[in-house]
């Protein structure tokens, strides 16, 4: 399941980097399983091809019960005619009626073409893990052959086999299925490498799992859905080719008749009556149809969603936002005009159980020039924050504000998005996201997509754009940056990926870049380098930065001020020069005490947060908190602690904040012997 | 109890021009019981010596030895796998569609129980031992969290029995606040069962927590190596007191600033694998190398790696302090 991954600057393209099938899969809902394939059925293409192969099958299956009798019955008084009202596609040279026999000849093709397919996709299967189970010489043998096998034009593949067992159904059905089995082995084994170089498979292997055992429980369950799909497709080409056979005289023989013999015969009186020839290549054209879509379609279902545009669905009611009472903050505003201002922003997708609403009234502004910093764990909302502010959430997520302002445009009113506003965010909001390599083409030089957003927002001809590229990639510090344009992707270093990608924000004139977990996937030293970029970029061109990490000492010593979010909403904001001396909120405090740093003390276990954090359609009563924090009261069960101004410049949510003043590297949360994970 | 010994181990990617040793003539040995953290950046080989180590990646030459035996045959046979590896990803180590009981229960050797319920006790002692409820073994990966996950994980590399583990990357994928349980609980294993340890991070502060020894790797080599608190105080390596630099420090304060030149050595990026710096490696990225002094042309030429032993740390560094020589003994 190739993803296309692209990602543009914001207000474009769609940039949700989406992981392969199992990560996405393993977020929310279970592994790809059943429920997609029918999700065929909700496009109307889907439909209708799945209710056409349906059809098609059906008549396979009933058309010579009902109608051989039709089919075959003489009519010696109406030879060669035309359409009428005793035979609506006429006869042929015996009289015979053409369209029962078209029909009754369903049977025939379908059941040679999903034959000859059946064997194509066996010999495909059997050459295609051969490799994975063969000895590495014997592997690459077989590979070869197949990659010789593939070059050649399945027809003459097929004309060739087709002589070569003989004229005849058998030597047909041999024929197109040995044509069509190179292709499918050659999908079977790009399929299975690229499978064996998950890490699952890998770990398998190194459990000491044996080969044929590996091939079986986890490389072919994990590839059977595109190979599925793709014989439903062959299936319809076979149906074409088996069709060509018999025309040619190579197929079917009398006194059988499948299609393509219907149409070899019909075709010598074309000028007379051309309905006995027409009749039959319709058919043969609906029947590949069928297969050919209905495969598309659960290609389309099972595999890639395609890119939604931007989508600012209209307002969610109250209601939408489930039990968990939706509390609006109130933004801290700073004394300058925010470039970014949210209110009340809520994010909702539907769920099986009502609509379930993982950021619930989260309010934030950031100021020009400004960095704020946020920070919770993984599910706290974080990335859908930032989707949300620049307008990116896909469909079915419904996002929602009091007040969502940006450069003081309002972004709420998603039905009447203008061209400028699109055009305001792609030029003045820079997105950055975790993984570089997925947020830009692989097939495209850097530099030209870099020039492409010159070229397109700020209107520069080719040349000013490319050369503006350039000097961004410099800019970056990217080294020999016009050698560098020129090359690709997947010739950058991971740290060089993510330069260019801000350099790719610095294309248009961003007011505000916002970075999510840009530097997760980094190490230590380049991500060093990339966060005093972006510093860099921040006090040079006055650019506001907002930026997500799940990483607190990353955000604290980068930005001046930091939100920490908790199931969806700010619990504490405050200046991060004073994060660690200074927060009050038990859970900013666990965050900070928890992770290990280079003073941990070496003798006892790291201090713990019990508990696992708030699933989203799961959020408790009173604060979300509670069931983990160690300062609850019964308060805290019942009421919802509201975020409010402690002293200029700290807010926080919560009825019982400590009071102490550093956090201590030792503090201890829980007990951590008692903590579901240790024991005694 | 036995040793996990890397000798002269060499790893090869690609052929002709876009060849690349991705491990260059390392040698490294992880004592029986002990945790020897391995840092260094992406793409100085980390992970392909721990892949090379459990036969993921094919050696170019050298040899890994696990109690003297190389470990390339010892994988044959239904026995117990002294060597597992726990990946970094758990989402993606563990098989989506099967059920994670099956996924541990799959790894337990063939001389182990074959009956099913004789499995299926197996299976909830492995669990017990990284603290999984028994009956999580039916659910799927993607019912459990991400520290749930990689306990499965783990229970998957206890099944072979092992006495060493190459941990890669183990917590990076996990959230912060799961990062502290998986860790006390992988030191809890190691110290309950006295397993060997290659422990991969590229965040020293959990190295730091959970080493006894420490290698530090650069561009395919192992750059310095010696007790963890001892490199950790006194880092011999230019490129290891970098890493120490950029380390998050607790006082609140931003990095620390190794002072003048930097900026200018520091952002240059990684060199390129395929085209790896004459004389010492890291000299074109070195705060104190011939870059910033000139006085030291000898790193432009000289291959520091050679002379190491004698150093301190074993650092590959023509200006690390030399060792001193064992008192008594005569060089
Ligand atoms: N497309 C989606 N459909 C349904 N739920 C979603 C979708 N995207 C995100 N969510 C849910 O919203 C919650 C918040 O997601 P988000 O990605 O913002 O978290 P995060 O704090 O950025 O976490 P991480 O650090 O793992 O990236 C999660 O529980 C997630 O499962
Ligand atoms: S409101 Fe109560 S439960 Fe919530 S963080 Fe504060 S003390 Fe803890
Ligand atoms: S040998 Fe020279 S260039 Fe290499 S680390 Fe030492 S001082 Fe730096
Ligand atoms: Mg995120």
């Amino acid at each position: 399941m190739a993803v296309e991954h692209r990602t543009r600057t914001a207000g474009e393209k769609e940039p949700r980097t989406r992981e392969d099938g199992s990560r996405s899969g393993t977020r929310d809902g279970g592994p790809a399983g059943g429920g997609q394939w029918f999700g065929v059925l909700r496009s109307p293409l889907g439909c209708c091809a799945a209710g056409l192969l349906l059809a098609v099958l059906l008549l396979a299956a009933f058309g010579p019960l009902l109608w051989s009798g039709r089919a075959a019955a003489v009519d010696t008084g109406r030879l060669l005619q035309g359409p009428s009202g005793h035979h609506w596609m006429g006869t042929d040279n015996l009289g015979r009626d053409v369209f029962f026999r078209v029909l009754v000849a369903t049977r025939l093709s379908v059941a040679l073409a999903l034959l000859a397919t059946v064997l194509g996709v066996a010999t495909g299967l059997v050459l295609g893990v051969a490799p994975a189970l063969l000895g590495r010489r014997a592997g690459r043998a077989v590979t070869a052959v197949v990659n010789i096998a593939v070059a050649f034009p399945g027809l003459l593949l097929a004309l060739f086999f087709a002589v070569v067992f003989g004229v005849g159904t058998q030597g047909a059905v041999l024929a197109i299925g040995f044509a069509t089995a190179p292709g499918f082995a050659r999908l079977t084994q790009t399929l299975v490498a690229s499978v064996s170089e998950r890490d699952f498979v890998c770990a398998a292997r190194v459990a000491g799992v044996g080969r044929l055992r590996v091939l079986t429980r986890h490389v072919l369950p994990n590839i059977a859905e595109p190979l599925i799909v793709n014989a439903t497709i062959g299936a319809g080409s076979a149906l074409l080719a088996f069709s060509g056979l018999s025309f040619l005289g190579l197929g079917v023989q009398a006194p059988s008749y499948d299609w393509g013999r219907l149409l070899g015969e019909g075709l010598t009186g074309i000028y007379t009556h051309p309905a006995a020839a027409l009749a039959p290549g319709a058919a043969v054209v609906i029947a590949g149809l069928a297969f050919n879509l209905t495969g598309e379609a659960v290609a389309k279902a099972v595999g890639i969603p395609t890119a939604h545009g931007i989508r600012l669905p209209p307002p969610v009611g109250k209601a939408a936002a489930g039990k968990a009472p939706v509390e609006p903050e109130a933004a801290a505003g700073p004394g300058t005009e925010p470039v970014l201002s949210v209110e009340g922003l809520r994010v909702s997708f539907p769920g099986p159980h009502g609509p379930v609403t993982p950021v619930r009234g989260l309010g934030l502004s950031v100021g020009r020039g400004e960095s704020v910093g946020v920070v919770g764990e993984s599910g706290s909302g974080k990335s859908l924050t930032a989707l949300a502010v620049s307008g990116l959430v896909e469909h079915p997520g419904t996002v929602d504000a009091d007040r969502l302002e940006f450069l003081g445009t309002s972004l709420r009113d998603g039905e009447k998005k203008t061209a400028a506003t699109r055009q305001l965010l792609g030029t003045s909001l820079a997105m950055v996201f975790q993984d570089p390599m997925t947020s830009f083409n692989p097939t495209m030089r850097i530099g030209r997509q870099l020039s492409e957003v010159a070229e397109q927002h700020l209107g520069m001809n080719r040349r000013g754009a490319w050369a503006r590229a350039v000097e961004r990639l410099r800019e970056v510090r990217i080294p020999a940056a016009e050698r560098r344009a020129a090359q690709y992707p997947h010739e950058f270093s991971g740290g060089m990926r993510q330069r260019a990608m801000i350099a790719l924000g610095l294309m248009g004139r961003p007011a505000l870049i916002i970075a999510d977990e840009p530097t997760t996937a980094l190490d230590v030293t380049v991500q060093r380098q990339v966060l005093r970029l972006l510093e860099r970029v921040r006090t040079a061109d006055g650019v506001a930065l907002l930026l997500i990490s799940h990483d607190i000492n990353v955000v604290a010593q980068t930005c001046e001020r930091v939100l920490v979010m908790y199931a969806g909403r700010v619990v504490e904001e405050l200046p991060s020069d004073r994060l660690l001396t200074a927060a009050r909120h038990p859970y900013t405090r666990a965050l900070i005490a928890t992770v290990p740093h280079m003073e941990s003390d070496l003798d006892r276990p790291l201090p713990v947060i019990p508990g696992r954090p708030v699933t989203p359609g799961q959020v408790p009563s009173g604060c979300a908190f509670a069931p983990r924090c160690p300062a609850a009261r019964d308060r805290c069960h019942t009421d919802d602690p509201r975020l409010r101004v402690s002293e200029p410049g700290h807010r926080i949510a919560c009825w019982y904040p400590h009071t102490g003043a550093t956090v201590r590297p030792d503090e201890q949360l829980s007990d951590p012997t008692t903590e579901a994970g240790g024991r005694p | 109890m036995s040793e996990l010994r890397f000798e002269n181990v060499t790893v090869r990617y690609g052929t002709g021009r876009r060849a690349l040793r991705a491990v260059d003539g390392v040698s490294l040995t992880v004592p029986p019981g002990q945790v020897v953290g391995l840092v260094g950046e992406s793409g100085s080989g980390k992970s392909t010596l721990a892949r090379a180590a459990v036969g993921l990646a094919p050696l170019a030459s050298g040899r890994v030895l696990l109690g003297g035996q190389d470990v390339v045959h010892r994988a044959r046979g239904g026995g117990h796998r002294p060597l597992q590896m726990v990946f970094q990803d758990p989402y993606a180590s563990l098989d989506p569609r099967m059920r994670v009981g099956d996924s541990v229960a799959e790894a337990i050797p063939r001389t182990g129980p074959s009956d099913g319920a004789g499995r299926r006790a197996e299976v909830a002692r492995l669990f017990d031992l990284v603290g999984l409820d028994a009956g999580h073994a039916l659910s799927r990966p993607a019912e459990l969290s991400g520290g749930q996950r990689q306990r499965v994980a783990l229970a998957r590399a206890l099944a072979g029995r092992p006495s060493v583990v190459v941990a890669d990357e183990i917590t990076s994928a996990l959230d912060v606040s799961v990062q502290g349980t998986v860790l006390n609980l992988v030191r809890d294993l190691q110290r309950r069962m006295h397993l060997g340890m290659l422990f991969i991070s590229h965040n020293l502060a959990v190295v730091r927590y959970v080493s006894d020894v420490v290698a530090v790797m650069y561009l395919g080599r192992i750059v310095e190596c010696g007790p963890a608190h001892d490199v950790l105080a006194d880092p011999q390596h230019p490129y290891t007191r970098e890493l120490l630099a950029a380390a998050p420090q607790r006082d609140g304060s931003a990095w620390a600033d190794t002072g003048q030149g930097e900026g200018a050595v520091t952002e240059v990026d990684p060199p390129d694998p395929h085209h790896v710096p004459a004389g010492c490696r890291f000299h074109p990225r070195c705060p104190v190398g011939p870059l910033v002094r000139p006085d030291r042309a000898e790193c432009l030429t000289l291959d520091p790696t050679p002379g190491s032993a004698g150093r301190v740390h074993g650092a590959a560094c023509h200006f690390a302090a030399d060792r001193l020589p064992p008192p008594g003994t005569a060089r």
